[in-house]
């Protein structure tokens, strides 16, 4: 018997509003979410922030109390604190809560795990004081935290979203060192006229880089050779500019070279992924509803391709519609009434996509990184150490993560496995696509023996 | 601690609950992370790689990386996902055996 009619996989836009969505049909819904509180990493802590803090990080976060507010229905259980390290095609979940392994069974799962930073492998970026200018977020959110001293660099909008954080904060930045070329304006141009239409989007970004100027942020363009300086921690961002060598002293270093859909449950449950050659990631193959290869399995949000918040909460709602429609509580007729406005607003959150994805390119310097560079941080697998293994005849990424160890650490591939992939890619002259990603297994995250005993029957433990 | 802080709080906490990192008391904020409270001491690197003791902290601040792994009473934990409880005793991660832990 089904613990519940839809079992929701992460709390943040999509999984949130595809939640409510589905309750509102009637559906018994569990939502498990690995953080303490709903709203995913872009709307993290929403519902305990206090008026000051959210004045620093702007009205669209605020926008995300209405989406963590929606999980408050009878007919939604949500489980904060629960980690996901099993997802079987029948719709059996396995999951830790505080510690304590159980299994739960939906009869429809929508997998909304979101988006992870994609790896920036620069020299330095494993020493501490080095972090995404995610986790800086996070920091402000949470714990309304600021660093001192930082240098922003990389690549893409977020870059700008939090300089004007910090600005609001009242403890700008250093200096924002972007790895964009000012070409790449040349190469975006094609998609004006579309993503005209996304408008919205548009303005905020001409906004922030506004409220950076004022605040006289230096910032360098064109940035390559990217390195962090430092023994025991970040001392200094060194980086060519201009035609000319740059090293600033900093305490933090908050890189970011935009996000990627965390296809960890959609590898492991072998449904067929694509290359997307635009934003240089693998993303899992869905179709209008978010449906998959399997009929009980969607995905929505960031995790079927990155559109952000906005199209991920959309997504949500239309996966949600299907996927109650399928266990019988909505006919054809109101699936297709409630999904059409959906899908025109996804269209306009969708239009500026394209236009973002060539303006903030990520730098070909931490996709193929140099030799030198550490590639899988858990193992300490360096670039060079992979393109000698692909010269020795290493085909894949997982043979080479048998003789390499890369993508074998407790993050399980994470942050290298991207990278891995572009490597192979170049060195074997093959597209990304076809030389493919790490092959994903269970458990997901690392478990003890006693999280896997819970899950026992009864008997066996006895 | 022996290095000030990469971070500071924009306020000083209302509640702070004290916990121990390598012996030392640290004050950190009720509800903090780990990560957070010991970005906010300034408690340096939170453990040294197995592979070449390579110092770390914090990179993702989301329970993906693995990075902030520390030793919570014998089992290490990833300290941005572990709430900070009163009277924890938390050591730096530094031995080359991989007891991963999630």
């Amino acid at each position: 018997m089904a613990d519940a009619d839809l079992v929701v996989i992460g709390a943040g836009p999509a999984g949130t509003a595809a939640a409510r969505t589905a309750a509102d049909a009637g559906a018994r819904v569990i939502v498990l979410d690995e953080q303490p509180a709903a709203g995913g990493q872009i709307y993290r802590a929403v519902g305990q922030t206090t008026e000051a803090l959210a004045a620093i990080l702007g009205p669209d976060y605020r926008a995300g109390r209405d989406l963590v507010a929606a999980l408050d229905h009878t007919n939604i259980r949500h489980l904060p604190g629960a980690t996901v390290w099993r997802v079987d095609p029948d719709g059996t979940v396995c999951v830790s809560v505080a510690g304590r392994g159980r299994k739960l069974a939906g009869r429809r799962l929508l997998l909304a795990t979101g988006a992870l930073e994609r790896p920036v492998p620069i020299p330095g970026w494993t020493l501490p004081g080095v972090m995404t200018a995610g986790a800086a977020q996070i920091l402000l959110k949470t714990a309304a935290m600021v660093p001192r001293a930082t240098v922003l660099a990389g690549s893409g909008p977020l870059l700008y979203l939090l300089a004007q954080q910090l600005v609001r904060a009242g403890r700008p930045p250093l200096a924002l060192v972007e790895t964009r070329l000012p070409s790449a304006w040349r190469a975006a141009w094609r998609h004006g006229p579309g993503a005209f239409r996304g408008w919205r989007t548009l303005a905020r970004g001409a906004g922030m880089l506004a409220a950076i100027r004022r605040a006289g942020i230096p910032r360098y363009r064109g940035a390559t050779g990217l390195a962090v300086e430092g023994a025991a921690q970040a001392e200094a961002l060194r980086f060519t500019a201009g035609g000319r060598e740059h090293r600033i002293p900093c305490r933090t270093v908050l890189l970011h070279q935009g996000v990627v859909p965390n296809i960890q449950i959609t590898g492991a449950l072998r449904l067929p992924h694509l290359w997307d050659a635009a934003q240089r990631c693998f993303r899992p193959v869905v179709d209008e509803w978010g449906g998959t290869a399997l009929e009980m399995v969607f995905v929505a949000g960031d995790g079927a391709g990155i559109a952000g918040a906005g199209a991920a909460a959309l997504a949500g709602r239309i996966a949600a519609l299907q996927a109650v429609h399928g266990l019988g509580l909505i006919d054809a007729g109101a699936r297709d009434a409630a999904a059409a406005p959906l899908r025109r607003a996804l269209a306009r959150e969708r239009a500026a996509r394209p236009l973002l994805d060539a303006l903030y390119p990520p730098s070909p310097e931490v996709l193929r990184p140099d030799d030198a560079t550490i590639v899988c941080r858990c193992e300490e697998v360096t670039a060079g150490e992979i393109r000698a293994l692909a010269g020795l005849g290493c085909l894949g990424p997982n043979q080479l993560k048998a003789f390499s160890r890369a993508g074998m650490g407790p993050c399980q591939g994470r942050y290298c496995g991207l990278t891995v992939t572009e490597l192979l890619a170049e060195a074997t002259g093959r597209p990304p696509g076809e030389v493919g990603y790490y092959r994903l297994r269970t458990p997901l995250k690392p478990v003890t023996l006693g999280e896997l005993a819970d899950l026992a029957p009864p008997e066996v433990r006895a | 601690m022996s290095s000030a802080s990469p971070f500071e709080r924009l306020s000083p906490p209302a509640d702070t609950v004290t916990f121990t990192f390598e012996g030392e008391t640290i004050a950190a904020a009720a509800g903090d992370t780990l990560a957070a409270a010991l970005l906010a001491a300034g408690a340096g690197p939170l453990r040294r790689t197995p592979a070449t003791g390579a110092p770390r902290g914090p990179w993702c601040m989301m329970g993906a990386c693995y990075d902030c792994l520390v030793e919570v009473d014998g089992a290490s934990v990833q300290a941005c996902m572990t709430p900070v409880r009163k009277g924890m005793a938390v050591r730096r991660l530094d031995r080359v055996a991989g007891r991963h832990r999630g």
